[in-house]
């Protein structure tokens, strides 16, 4: 039972990492689209294109956290004791975000806009990187329970090059799924502009790619074992794949295609992460079995997560669809105003 | 006793202070938010099928321009939430790892619970202009039992809190054997799931209607200001004498199965029966109460129906093991002001009815506007000193008698707390200031948009947003009769003034 929950635990975190990914990497693309005049279509293209769907992909955390504190209560309570700095300033950018975003869209002054822009961008590479970096420390075992908050078990090169390849990976994401908007939202140009910029990730994730791989193999032996054995080694090579793949549908435009592999790279990844920890959720000193709650929790926590699967995911995967397929458009202002003079009485006068 | 007070304060950690403020402030400003993601669909829904059954163009604009609304409250809401569950491993990593598993699962039906109302609220705010008005409408109408849903969770979780239940502890005092059933449904959980969802509706719908009275009373008496007020107001004010009632019947619950707090909450400090209710008033540490008007006996009769009835005192307990007297006073003055918050919304609710089944039509006083302007921030009020009667009535404990709130402390230095007290203060401001800034933004627009249509003179063109169609015109929404004037420009309905 355990084993599931762990399973599901990870496929949220898989999930998280594509949606909330995709979002934070629109972010990443706001920040470097340049000043008013000249970011003015990427970012007009990142507002309508996260608009209806970041809220979802949100919720993917909260499931994340909630799987945690009640399937594992004792992982929750390391991790949010040992690296209290990371998740703090990664909670407080994802407030910023939020809140930034979506206060932009209705705001009308430039300077407001600008603000609220500025606020949103910087946050967007905040928070992934403090995510990243926390993984980082779980995944080379800098915490066990026990460890007491401390710069100690975050600020270590594997943190720092996890926030790095996490930071790149939201960053390929973002600008995959913003080239096939672009082509979505008729806007030529900025398909272009963005197939580029995706170049520029896949080589930016290879390269933070290799440099996690030799932290991990030096400061995670543990994971490094994982990776080159077995299942973990099998969905690496998976994602090493997608990733060559990703590069050639984005070469020949093929950006329709390329979303589903670019989601292929970071998915297969975290799986191989989570396959190559096996049996621990901290490396080497808190298994999945002595984190595991009480079995009755965890046999309901499951029937929950079941449910989820069932009536949650074809509810995400129809906004998906109808999000991907134009269906869902902002009101606009012309909406907002009224068709007939409103003085008067009720047109069929009830 | 002296003794344990001391050590009692020598043991607080000096985190826990900075941490209960910041949980605190982070729940009081989410909590604001609450009522409208609760029931603002509901009433927009309701708005959104009178359009569509009378194919009403005024009460579908009301329903698209609470939707614009909502869809910037709703990202507001959804990321103070989600401080909140950081907040859990941050603040209280001591509760999550030792009771996370019997009371988490509450959190796990909120999960999903979010999903749908998320999945259902982008289809319904990004759906009015592509979709078929009957399909949106449909896919929008489950969303209310979504909201109900995430409220379950949360509430089941609180209450557990009050009265925790549903496992039993081994020899190390670790909790074992949880029986998952028992955990979600507390005795406290009824009461205060309720309680607490008539109180999200009556609050949304008081604040909803309260926006259309000040319209009301600045001399705006069209039908768009009527229909905007009279909905909204409506569900509230039936909803008022309901709430009443479950006030009542929770307070006796608290009397039965949380009597320490009853006894905060009603400053008693000696177990007796003939106790007198005190409106106000501060309890001191020796006992006495000053100040507060005093009914002698009422406190008796209102918990068990008669003055013989016996009520449990604070002193009934150590003083290690129940709120101090300045926790108490607080309580006290928290729930005396939800009452009197609720009595003065009633006695709202019963003008408005009476008037309605004797002329069939609004009141005409100015006074009733005026408190239908005000109703909104009272139940606002009422629903933050409801929570925190509950919550410090409960102290010293985060799990009643099981677990203390400085045994689920983070052991993070206070001074770091402090800052990102200050930090969050300073972001929590900046977010609500610009968000009640962007709600005013898009009233004057509304506004300036209604004077317009209707060809009077200050209608001045409403100022080009970032171009209403950047890459070719759009459909205009399907609006009911009115054959909708295309996109920009409504010029063509202009109809004078009637
Ligand atoms: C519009 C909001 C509103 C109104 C008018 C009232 N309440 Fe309330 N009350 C709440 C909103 C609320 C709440 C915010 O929803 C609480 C906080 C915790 C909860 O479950 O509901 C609450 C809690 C709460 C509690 C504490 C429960 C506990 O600690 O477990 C009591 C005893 C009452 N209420 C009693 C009353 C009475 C006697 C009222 C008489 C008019 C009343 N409330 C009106
Ligand atoms: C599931 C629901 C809730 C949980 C799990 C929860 C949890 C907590 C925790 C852990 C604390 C700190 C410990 C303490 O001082 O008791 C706290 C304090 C507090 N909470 Fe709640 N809370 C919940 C709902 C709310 C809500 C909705 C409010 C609304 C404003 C609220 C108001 C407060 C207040 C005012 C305090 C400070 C108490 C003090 O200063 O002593 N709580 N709550
Ligand atoms: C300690 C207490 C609380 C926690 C941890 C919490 C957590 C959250 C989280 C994580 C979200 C974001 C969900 C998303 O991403 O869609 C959220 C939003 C929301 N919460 Fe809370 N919450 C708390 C208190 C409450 C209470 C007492 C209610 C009452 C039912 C409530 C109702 C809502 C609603 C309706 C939303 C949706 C957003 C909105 O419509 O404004 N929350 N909360």
């Amino acid at each position: 039972m355990a084993e599931f929950v762990a399973f599901v635990l990870l496929l949220a975190v898989a999930a998280y990492a594509c949606g909330g990914g995709t979002d934070y990497g629109a972010g990443f693309w706001d920040l470097t689209a340049g000043g008013t005049e000249r970011g003015k279509r990427p970012r007009w293209l990142i507002d309508h294109a996260m608009a209806p769907v970041w809220e979802v992909n949100n919720v993917w955390l909260i499931f994340v956290l909630i799987l945690m504190w009640t399937g594992f209560p004792v992982l929750f309570q390391t991790v949010f004791t040992a690296m209290w700095l990371p998740f703090a300033l990664a909670a407080l950018g994802m407030v910023l975000r939020g809140a930034g975003f979506a206060l932009r869209k209705p705001s009308r002054r430039l300077a407001r806009r600008r603000l609220y822009g500025a606020v949103f961008a910087i946050a967007s590479l905040l928070t992934p990187f403090c995510l990243g970096a926390a993984v980082g420390a779980i995944a080379s075992g800098r915490i066990a329970p026990g460890t007491e908050a401390s710069a100690h078990a975050w600020a270590t090169p594997a943190s720092l090059l996890f926030g790095l390849l996490t930071v790149a990976g939201t960053a390929l994401l973002g600008a995959v799924f913003l080239t096939a908007d672009a082509k979505r939202f008729d806007a030529p140009d900025l398909v272009g502009y963005f197939r580029l910029r995706a170049l520029a990730a896949l080589v930016a994730v290879a390269l933070t790619a290799v440099g996690v791989l030799l932290v991990t193999r030096g400061d995670a032996p543990h994971v490094w074992h994982g990776l080159t054995h077995g299942a973990g080694l099998a969905l690496a090579i998976v994602s090493a794949v997608f990733f060559v793949a990703t590069g050639l549908l984005v070469l020949r435009g093929q950006t329709h295609w390329a979303r589903f592999s670019a989601v292929g790279i970071v998915g297969a990844a975290v799986f191989a992460w989570g396959l190559a920890q096996r049996p621990y959720l901290i490396p080497t000193s808190l298994s999945v079995a002595d984190a595991a709650g009480d079995s009755q929790t965890l046999l309901w926590l499951s029937v929950v997560s079941l449910v989820a699967l069932l009536f949650v995911l074809p509810a995400v995967f129809f906004l998906y669809w109808l999000d991907t397929h134009g269906e869902l458009e902002p009101l606009t202002d012309a909406d907002l105003r009224p068709t007939g003079p409103l003085r008067g009485d009720a047109v069929d006068g009830d | 006793m002296h003794i344990t007070l001391h050590l009692l304060a020598a043991d607080a950690p000096a985190q826990l202070l900075p941490a209960r403020e910041l949980m605190a402030f982070t729940l009081a400003s989410h909590i604001i938010l609450v009522p409208m993601g609760v029931a603002l669909p509901l009433i927009t829904l309701v708005m959104h099928s009178i359009g569509l059954r009378r194919n009403d163009a005024t009460a579908l604009l009301l329903a698209r321009r609470w939707s614009a609304v909502m869809a910037v409250q709703f990202a507001i809401g959804v990321v103070t939430g989600t401080v909140l569950s950081f907040e859990f491993g941050l603040l209280w990593p001591g509760l999550m790892g030792k009771w996370g598993d019997v009371f988490g699962i509450g959190f796990g039906v909120e999960a999903w619970a979010f999903f749908l109302e998320a999945v259902l609220i982008a289809i319904y705010l990004y759906g009015w202009r592509r979709l078929k008005p009957r399909t949106h409408f449909l896919l929008g109408l489950p969303l209310p039992v979504t909201a109900l849903l995430g409220a379950f969770g949360i509430l089941a979780a609180n209450a557990w809190m009050n009265t925790p239940r549903g496992f039993s502890l081994d020899s190390q005092g670790k909790p074992v054997d949880v029986n998952v059933w028992k955990a979600v449904f507390t005795p406290m959980f009824g009461p205060q799931y309720w309680h607490f969802v008539v109180a999200m509706l009556l609050t949304a719908g008081y604040v909803v209607a309260g926006v259309y009275a000040v319209g009301w009373l600045r001399g705006r008496r069209d039908r768009y200001h009527r229909l905007g007020f009279t909905v909204p107001f409506t569900l509230a004010a039936v909803a008022t004498p309901v709430q009443f009632f479950l006030g009542d019947s929770i307070t006796r619950q608290v009397f039965q199965k949380q009597p320490v707090k009853f006894a905060a909450t009603e400053i008693v400090w000696k177990t007796d029966s003939h106790v007198p209710e005190y409106l106000y008033g501060r309890l001191h540490p020796d006992g006495s109460i000053s100040g507060g008007i005093k009914f002698p006996q009422l406190d008796s009769i209102l918990a068990g129906f008669s003055p013989d009835t016996v009520v449990t005192g604070l002193s009934s307990v150590p003083a290690s093991d129940r709120p101090n007297a300045t926790q108490a006073t607080i309580a006290h003055w928290a729930f005396d002001t939800m009452v009197v918050a609720g009595s003065l919304l009633l006695l709202l609710a019963l003008w408005y009815g009476l008037v309605w089944l004797r002329h069939r039509r609004l009141p005409d006083s100015k006074w009733f506007f005026r408190g239908a302007a005000c109703a909104g921030v009272g139940s606002v009020i009422a629903v933050e000193c409801g929570w925190i009667t509950t919550e410090v009535g409960r102290q010293p404990w985060i799990v009643y008698q099981n677990m203390r709130v400085a045994e689920a402390v983070t052991s993070t230095r206070s001074t770091t707390l402090w800052i990102m007290f200050g930090l969050v203060i300073v972001v929590y401001v900046f977010i609500f200031g610009a968000f009640l800034t962007v709600l005013l933004k898009m009233r004057d627009r509304w506004r300036l948009a209604d004077a317009e249509t209707s060809g009077r003179p200050d209608g001045r063109p409403v100022d080009a947003p970032e171009a209403v169609t950047p890459y070719g015109p759009r459909p205009a929404v399907p609006a009911g009769d009115a054959p909708s004037s295309g996109d920009g420009d409504s010029t063509a309905s202009r109809g004078g003034d009637a």
